[in-house]
């Protein structure tokens, strides 16, 4: 069995089994909620099936990868003495139907830390674009009375179960083994306390060295894309000053422009808005630069998302590589406006590469192509061979 | 290609300089019955010689490409025309594609793709640059169709899936015969797709067709 990538709402469990088996996949669903919401073992198997089954776009399990994730691991353990106090608690106050839910759902709980570490970049990018808007705080826009309904029906719960819990069973009788149940939580805070503390300070700044680590990258594109582009056509004008002269001082004025008015060279700016104008200004400033024809045809035109400045910007690394190393004196730029994708081509007919054997510290295909459009949840197909020129594809989602 | 003897070719384009250089990239592979600067005497000379492919400017003085085909296509509809262009404005585009050009290039085509052009239009099929093909997709794809006389078969108002992959390749620059090889279908296939579309670009009434035109500038 394999978990759907296309019919998924969540992990894409109930369409693999309704693919497997032929239920209905509705059905399955409503069933899989019903029975979560009574007895909660679903959801821990549910957690459980997404840890195991590999997606059917993949080969692997997100198993696998979690095993070697040490810092999950501590994570869900440290979630365990939460599961013993709530325990306590419910056992404490006599209400063991949700005794009998809070185990499931804090394991899968537990195991969900280790299936958002341990995603695959495509699920992952999948999760952050589909899934935590539906989670969002964000009181702007259409997604506002999704929060007022929220929090309407969160407050409401919490009241009648604060009710029910207070009515249901005398004070007198309740109250003496809560005291005894808050000095068990005592104790339990104060000897694990300090650990999550660590293991919260610990995530923390893990994700400042990614943050750092996704600075240092960009900073390395727009690097290569300016500086060491330049370079390379100082070093082959060489004999003709003039233009020595022309390119570095297009070049000084860029990087001032990006060291003292923030302004990353190599982009498309803010006052370009669509597709079209990016697209156009892109074939302008290539055509001037590197001195090869670049022929364009675009199908539809859209406003400019952040992913698109990203796709424009690869778009012009990669026009500017078939520039640089095909040797052909014009190169192709198709773009289409998909429903949900714009999908953009750039072809050589120069001598091509194999793009096996691109030495790992060529920057323009690493940094400047795929990292920029993976940030954003782009694609890109690289098709060459010795002899028979170059095809780049890039493909960026839009939101619809 | 198939031609057993030459094509014979006319050539109308207001620039001496252009004309010289086309004659001199065909050179003897095409027989160049004659030439023409402006729009009246290309409709006489032509009618006179019925060459089988006119390489007609786009732009001419006395009326543009299009009057050369109103003036000639009446009369010869044997005579096949491909348009030049430097510009690839949509106006041009449509106009000279709507009045009956069999083909459009731009003046940027290499020496051994515009022989392969001509050879094409010689043998009755289409040329589209990869610039037509995009304008093709960008006028048929978007939008539902909407027919405006009501009078034309609907089958002119759409192009099938198949064609719009053949047309999709051209976009990005294959050759026909890298269109043939990437989508495993024979050159001749090929061909067939893109004439169909040309005979729906020449019949639709879809009115996209039209305000694609104007709407658009060259980008």
């Amino acid at each position: 069995m394999r978990r759907s990538s296309d019919g998924r709402v969540l992990a894409g469990i109930c369409a693999g089994i309704s693919q497997k088996t032929g239920i209905d996949v509705t059905i399955l669903r409503i069933g899989f909620v019903l029975v979560g919401l009574f007895a909660g073992f679903p959801v821990l198997i549910y957690a459980l099936a997404w840890l195991i089954v590999p997606l059917n776009t993949e080969t692997t399990n997100i198993f696998s990868r979690a095993v070697a994730d040490r810092r999950g691991i501590r994570l869900v353990i440290a979630i365990i003495p939460l599961v013993i106090v709530t325990q306590i608690v419910v056992s404490l106050l006599h209400v063991s139907f949700v005794g009998i839910i809070s185990w499931p759902v804090f394991l899968a709980a537990g195991l969900t830390i280790l299936i958002w570490r341990n995603a695959s970049e495509p699920e992952r990018v999948w999760m952050h674009n589909d899934l935590v808007p539906m989670l969002s705080v964000g009181s702007e826009g259409p997604g506002r009375w999704k929060v007022i309904l929220r929090t309407t029906a969160g407050a409401a719960l919490a009241v009648g179960g604060i009710v029910v819990l207070v009515l249901g069973h005398p004070s007198t009788a309740a109250l003496r083994p809560l005291g005894g149940a808050l000095l068990v939580i005592a104790a339990i805070v104060i000897v694990f306390g300090p650990w999550w503390l660590s293991l919260v300070r610990d995530l923390m700044a893990e994700r400042q060295a990614r943050a750092l680590a996704e600075e240092r990258s960009q900073m390395a594109a727009h690097v290569h894309d300016s500086v060491l582009q330049t370079l390379a056509l100082i070093q082959r004008s060489a004999e003709d000053p003039q233009s020595v002269v022309r390119l570095a001082r297009a070049q000084e004025r860029e990087l001032r422009a990006w060291l003292f008015e923030g302004r990353a060279p190599g982009s498309i700016g803010d006052e370009v808005t669509n597709l079209a104008e990016g697209v156009g200004l892109l074939q302008r400033h290539v055509e001037a630069d590197h001195g090869i024809a670049v022929q364009v045809v675009l199908v539809g035109d859209c406003p400019l998302t952040e992913g698109l400045r990203a796709l424009l910007d690869a778009a012009r690394e990669a026009t500017v590589n078939a520039a640089k190393w095909s040797g052909a004196p014009q190169v192709s730029l198709y773009a289409e406006v998909e429903p949900g994708a714009v999908i953009l081509f750039v072809r050589d007919r120069g001598r091509g590469f194999d793009p096996a054997v691109v030495p790992a510290d060529r920057q323009g295909i690493a940094q400047s192509i795929r990292a920029r459009m993976a940030r954003y949840g782009g694609t890109v197909a690289i098709r060459s061979a010795p002899g028979e020129g170059t095809e780049v594809e890039l493909r960026m989602p839009v939101p619809q | 290609m198939t031609e057993t003897r030459r094509p014979r070719i006319f050539l109308v384009e207001d620039h001496a300089v252009f004309r010289a250089g086309v004659r001199a990239e065909l050179g003897d592979a095409v027989e160049v019955v004659g030439e023409a600067d402006e729009v009246e005497a290309a409709i006489e000379l032509i009618n006179e010689r019925i060459p089988d492919v006119v390489l007609l400017d786009v732009h001419l003085p006395g009326g543009g490409g299009h009057a050369v085909l109103n003036g000639v296509l009446p009369h010869h509809p044997e005579v096949r025309f491909l348009a030049l262009s430097v510009s690839d404005a949509p106006e041009d585009v449509i106009a000279v594609i709507r009045a009956g050009a069999r083909g459009y290039i731009t003046k940027t085509i290499s020496g051994g793709e515009l022989l392969q052009a001509v050879y094409r239009v010689a043998a009755g099929d289409a040329v589209f640059s990869p610039r037509l093909a995009g304008f093709v997709l960008d006028a048929f794809s978007h939008g539902t169709a909407a027919n405006q006389s009501g009078t034309v078969d609907p089958e002119l108002d759409q192009i099938s899936p198949r064609e719009r992959e053949v047309l999709r390749l051209i976009a990005r620059g294959y050759t026909y015969k890298e269109v043939a090889r990437d989508l495993t279908i024979s050159a001749k296939t090929v061909e067939s797709h893109v004439s169909s579309v040309l005979r729906k670009l020449q019949l639709s009434t879809r009115h996209e067709l039209t305000r694609w035109a104007t709407d658009r500038r060259l980008i």
